[in-house]
């Protein structure tokens, strides 16, 4: 049997040293949690043990005005309760050598003393000295995995939206061509064609406003083919790296006078596609305005060829 | 910023399609009945107010990048329509309301005209 691998190892490797340098960027005071719960060194250990059951957690700092004075955890309460658990302040059951971490620190100097004072929570002080929260391990976790999931998420969309640029796609000098048969009053499926082509241009990553000129030709040149034609026709989007190309053909039944028809608000759609919102006389307006360069060529009986072109490095940004 | 969610709950309108889509942020408005003018006009993120309910629509507000259609004057909706929608992910809501009534409604909510 031929031996395989499946390259996860690498992935995890990555993720380990994400984890690394985000608990080198957190800092302290990101991660604990705060306010916290703290009770007086004459305290009883009763009262203790119910606020830790109630609040669930494993350690409280004894404090006096704000001044740490030690630390009771579940152990010390386990102790007392070995022993009796009779009345008692914590003062006589707490740990009085309290370790610290100030909150301006990194998370991974609270994660080094974790391990190196075998110790579950840290109380976390300002620079005075004064306690403004308290840090577990399970609190850096936490936070790490979310803000590695919210990258997680931003990466995606990213990677979603730019997969690659035109040159490395299609060499220099080069150009892909989508090519669409646009069927004749056809209104279920019109529109097909110009989604497809934005959501290509989309997909390269290009500039929006660029996408946006070329969507409303595509949508516009797909409509004429859809409303005007006999039998149809193609649309053709034209993609290199320094233009998209908008065509569409027909075979007829061509435009009697091209200059009228580019007059805004000029139709020629009968009534029945008026009243569904095509025909407004735009079509060719938009088209126009939409390009850098736009041609049309059309004879009666033959059929028109409309062609837009869009310049991707003219800086003319949108319309 | 209001959501397409929060028009759906102020002008109580029904949402037909998109329900998924509701977290948009409606950017600002534009209403017309001619596709090609909307295609020319409007921005994206902008809500769409409308009487047409075929196909098309979707095609032209994908194209256009528009937050999402209200079908204003109880206008009937292809059902092609919200198939396509769905695709598309366009959130479609119906409101029996005139379409100026709407408007009127949006502006109060803090919609803001483009120009």
């Amino acid at each position: 049997m031929k031996a395989r691998y499946s390259g996860n190892d690498a992935a995890t490797q990555q993720e380990f040293t994400k984890v690394q340098e985000l608990i080198y960027e957190l800092r302290v005071d990101q991660v604990m949690t705060t306010p916290v719960i703290t009770l007086s060194p004459e305290s009883p250990m009763n009262e203790a043990k119910e606020l830790m059951r109630f609040h669930r957690v494993s350690g409280l700092p004894i404090a006096n005005d704000g001044a740490i004075r030690g630390i009771l955890s579940i152990e010390d309460v386990i102790r007392w309760l070995e022993r009796g658990g009779g009345e008692s302040p914590a003062a006589d059951w707490m740990t009085r050598k309290v370790q610290t971490v100030k909150g301006d620190e990194a998370a991974v100097q609270a994660i080094a003393k974790f391990g190196r004072y075998k110790v579950g929570r840290l109380p976390v002080v300002d620079r005075t000295g004064a306690m403004i929260g308290i840090v577990t391990s399970g609190d850096i976790i936490g936070r790490a995995l979310r803000v590695l999931d919210a990258r997680y998420r931003e990466e995606e969309t990213r990677r979603g939206s730019a997969r690659c640029t035109l040159d490395e796609l299609v060499g220099e000098g080069s150009a892909f061509v989508l090519r669409y048969e646009v069927a004749p009053k056809d209104f279920q499926h019109a529109g097909y064609a110009a989604t497809r082509v934005k959501r290509v241009l989309d997909g390269l990553g290009m500039d929006r406003k660029i996408v946006r000129r070329a969507g409303i030709a595509a949508y516009e040149a797909e409509m004429n083919l859809s409303i005007h034609t006999d039998n149809g026709g193609v649309l053709l989007a034209e993609i290199a790296p320094e233009a998209v190309v908008i065509e569409a053909t027909d075979e007829g039944p061509g435009i009697v006078d091209v200059s009228q028809a580019l007059t805004a608000g000029f139709s020629s759609a009968p009534d029945w596609i008026r009243e569904l919102g095509f025909g407004a006389g735009m079509g060719l307006n938009n088209m126009k305005n939409a390009a850098d360069r736009f041609d049309i060529e059309s004879e009666p009986g033959k059929g028109t060829t409309v062609r837009i072109q869009i310049d991707l490095n003219a800086g003319r940004g949108a319309q | 910023m209001i959501t397409v969610g929060d028009v759906v709950e102020k002008l109580a309108a029904k949402v037909l399609a998109g329900e998924q889509q509701l977290d948009r942020h409606v950017t600002g408005g534009y209403v017309g009945d001619l596709l090609s003018c909307v295609m020319a006009g409007a921005s994206a993120g902008d809500l769409w107010i409308t009487v047409q309910g075929h196909p098309n629509v979707v095609a032209v507000a994908s194209l256009v990048g528009l937050s999402g259609i209200v079908v204003s004057e109880g206008a009937r909706v292809d059902p092609v329509t919200l198939e396509k929608a769905k695709l598309e992910g366009i959130p479609i809501l119906s409101s029996p309301r005139r379409s100026f009534t709407l408007i009127a409604a949006l502006v109060a909510l803090g919609v803001k005209a483009a120009d």
